[in-house]
């Protein structure tokens, strides 16, 4: 073998020629998403309803407030306006100005105030209006947010919550449409959690919110005014996810696809076109909880399926898919009858043009084809 | 103000006053006229007592401190002093790896923090030891966190002179320099809702303490800002001694000090002599006062000295200012020869009484060195924990097969000197 051959990515062994680059736009989740959520076989018993995404997340907050005094919002257009995308809507009306409130622009001093208020003992909920504006306010994240705890002995948790959009979204660039995931991902003293569904967004933000460390919660724009069903369980005032726990959306035995927030939406209509294609059982499993993560999910699933194959939305170097591959082969190596592979946002600035910013990022058909090329179907 | 009421618009054509929403207190002009900021006269410094221990102005009231109090605060500088001069030596000698002095800055800490409620939180940068040394905080306390000792509160995981400590409501010093401004906003807004949600307990400030260069920081600007739009009720203290590591103020900004940028953002503001620890008190009282007012607002000091010392032990400030300068500073005016003049003024210190307390302090502080430096590193366990509330199972798992190593290979890893040793991990072996 050369030495050339070698120093190719492991997925070019599958394959000399590229996938094809798919036509459907990605950009579009109306089109594509409620359709495989509506497929999807919910056992649905009486008591489950539909709710959004955007009213879970605030249902979360609302009933955290309520529980806990110590707990408040913070961030720009919060309070009067609602929330840039409605999440904190009607809160300034239920808990008063002294609980929902809106900051001046100033990213660095508002998240640097939360975390204050959050080692004086309370508990904040910092919402960013989008996480591309948290770079602001990295360093109050990670110098002080993320470490404090430790560097103090343990005299100071800091209890903060940081939340907002993440991820791509449609339109908006390089500046506005980008996924920080790994860079989260990578920072010790934080929890990290990223919802795909109504379930997930309020179950882990709750949970964010009682959870005694810092915790990043990277919500997804387009994932705001999706319809999921609520099972009555969710509905509860006591439902929290534990951290550290993936979801096994959909079972499977020939291939393991695992993604989280937006992508898993695209993996599941990406998982049925398989089957109708090809007859591949894929089972996708929706991470939920990137920091700590649950790499005895994905090593379970691997030993059943013998492939496994990442999707997200992050640039490829050093990111979530790497990470992922990476433990899948420190730990699961043995089962793998294939290299593992990622399909995830390309290598560029996210461009404004449509048909250059649909080639950035997984699509449906990419990650449809690229999953058929590593089963060799 | 009556924005938003139809009678505005007609009274404005009557009294030419804005009524744009972003400065609606502005009054018309036909004159083109530039503010310029240089042909203002320079904010006053406020003082006490001159340079020689002397009251400026004979006929006013005394200030409110006890010749007791006075010699406490004397005390408490001189403690710093000492103990910097021993401990600046030791970092040269290899026992510890930084340090960072006060000298010609006691005043200011000292001062302040008399002037405060114990009960208030601050947020210190790094060269404020005297607030902690006016708190209680012992020898020993500041020692085993110069050796990272496992009586250290930190637990041996911050670089030295990054003291914290919960009983004396002072929280971790933090490095990334004008972090902590925004949270003592943050922190005073938790005190401002806790104080409503209990209006039984006395209110409660936040003092917050930093430089004349963190004040060129973003998160100054943004902590300003936004704790006089929330209403916070903060002492924010601005320690200007004239260098930023070794960038003279001539070249930190061009406006006058940190002060007019108190006024700027809408906050009551007032520049003091900081090498007059009576000035520093009395103007730090009145702030504290005045932050709880009105169910709280932000204040701003700007406490005027000069950095005597080098910035750190890794600093050596004579190749960016001369020598003399420095001697000078030393000779002409600092905070403690002017507390000791105005205490022999009074008669109530004199040279005896000065060397004896030099020396019991010297004597304190190197006997709380020896003891600190003997003591057990922190448990292995600390390396770990505290990343998270709870240990992780991966983290237990890491711990479990680093004791399995050590025990395998004894002669390869001394863990005497740990307190606990093995067993200071904490976990047993997988």
């Amino acid at each position: 073998m050369s030495v050339s051959r070698v120093l190719r990515p492991a997925s070019r062994l599958l394959s000399a020629s590229r996938p094809t680059t798919a036509l459907r736009p990605a950009f579009r989740p109306a089109a594509s998403l409620p359709s495989i959520v509506s497929s999807r076989s919910y056992a649905q018993p009486a008591g489950t309803k539909e709710m959004t995404v955007r009213e879970a997340l605030n249902e979360a907050m609302a009933e955290e407030m309520e529980a806990n005094p110590k707990v408040f919002v913070l961030g720009e257009e919060v309070a009067q306006y609602n929330g840039a995308y409605k999440v904190t809507k009607g809160l300034l009306d239920r808990f008063g100005e002294k609980r929902v409130i809106d900051s001046p622009i100033t990213e660095s001093g508002f998240a640097g105030l939360t975390v204050g208020a959050a080692l004086a003992g309370l508990v904040p909920i910092c919402e960013f209006m989008t996480f591309n504006f948290a770079m602001q306010a990295i360093d109050q994240i990670i110098n002080s947010a993320a470490k404090t705890h430790y560097m103090s002995g343990g005299i100071q948790p800091c209890p903060v919550v940081f939340r907002g959009p993440n991820g791509f979204a449609a339109g908006v660039a390089a500046q506005h449409s980008q996924d920080y995931t790994a860079w989260y991902g990578s920072v010790p003293g934080l929890k990290v959690v990223s919802p795909y569904s109504s379930e997930d967004a309020k179950g882990l933000l709750k949970a964010a919110i009682r959870d005694p460390n810092p915790v990043i919660v990277l919500e997804n724009e387009l994932l705001y005014g999706l319809q999921f069903p609520m099972s009555e369980e969710a509905q509860s005032s006591d439902f929290v996810i534990p951290f550290g726990k993936a979801k096994i959306e959909r079972p499977g035995k020939d291939l393991t696809m695992v993604t989280l927030s937006r992508c898993v939406g695209q993996c599941l209509v990406a998982a049925e076109q398989l089957k109708k294609n090809h007859g591949v059982e894929t089972e996708v499993i929706n991470l939920r909880s990137i920091k700590p993560m649950d790499v005895e999910a994905i090593v379970k699933s691997v030993k059943k399926t013998g492939h496994m194959m990442v999707v997200e939305s992050g640039f490829p170097s050093f990111g979530v898919g790497a990470e992922i591959m990476a433990l899948t082969c420190e730990y699961a190596f043995d089962y793998l009858d294939a290299p593992p592979v990622r399909v995830t946002g390309a290598e560029v600035p996210t461009p404004y043009a449509q048909k250059l910013e649909e080639m950035s990022f997984p699509t449906e058909q990419l990650i449809t084809d690229y999953a058929a090329k590593l089963l060799r179907v | 103000m009556e924005l938003g009421v139809p009678a505005t618009r007609f009274r404005s054509l009557m009294f030419p006053s804005v009524h744009f929403p972003g400065a609606v207190n502005s009054k018309f002009t036909t004159a083109l006229d530039f503010e310029r900021p240089s042909e203002k006269p320079a904010m006053p410094t406020y003082r006490y007592m001159d340079q020689d221990g002397a009251i400026v102005d004979k006929n006013r009231e005394p200030i409110d401190v006890s010749d007791e109090e006075a010699i406490k605060m004397y005390k408490d500088m001189l403690t710093v002093s000492i103990m910097d001069l021993i401990m600046f030596d030791a970092q040269r000698q290899g026992r510890l790896s930084f340090y960072m002095v006060s000298a010609g800055e006691e005043g200011i800490a000292v001062g302040s923090a008399a002037a405060l409620n114990p009960a208030d939180v601050i947020f210190a940068q790094y060269r404020e030891t005297g607030v902690f040394q006016q708190r209680g905080f012992s020898l020993d306390e500041f020692m085993s966190q110069l050796f990272a000792n496992c009586k250290d509160y930190g637990k041996g995981r911050n670089m030295p002179v990054h003291y914290g400590s919960r009983k004396h409501n002072i929280h971790t010093i933090s490095s990334p320099l004008a972090t902590q401004i925004p949270h003592a906003a943050g922190a005073a807004y938790a005190l401002k809702l806790q104080a409503a949600q209990n209006p039984n307990e006395e209110p409660r400030v936040v003092a917050c303490y930093f430089g004349e260069g963190a004040a060129s920081e973003g998160d100054f600007h943004a902590a300003l800002n936004i704790a006089a739009t929330r209403n916070c009720p903060v002492v924010f203290i601005c320690r200007n001694n004239g260098y930023a590591i070794s960038t003279p103020t001539l070249e930190q900004y061009r406006g006058d000090g940190i002060a007019s940028r108190g006024v700027g953002y809408g906050i009551e503001t007032i520049r003091v002599d900081g090498n007059d620890i009576f000035a520093v008190h009395e103007v730090t009282k009145e702030a504290r006062r005045r932050a709880l007012e009105g169910g709280g607002k932000p204040i701003l000091i700007e406490a005027m000295s000069y950095r005597v010392s080098h910035h750190s032990t890794s600093d050596d400030s004579f190749a960016y200012r001369a020598k003399v300068e420095v001697e000078d500073w030393k000779r002409r005016d600092n905070p403690i020869t002017r507390l000791r003049k105005y205490l022999e003024g009074k008669g109530v210190w004199n040279e005896e009484k000065e060397k004896a307390t030099r020396s019991a302090i010297r004597k304190d502080v190197l006997a709380a060195f020896n003891r600190a430096e003997k003591e057990k590193r922190p448990a292995l366990r600390n390396m770990m924990e505290g990343v998270y509330a709870q240990l992780t199972e991966e983290q237990e798992a890491q711990m479990r097969q680093l004791r399995d190593i050590i025990e395998r290979y004894p002669d390869e890893y001394d863990v005497s000197e740990f307190e606990g040793g093995l067993d200071g991990l904490g976990v047993k072996r997988s």
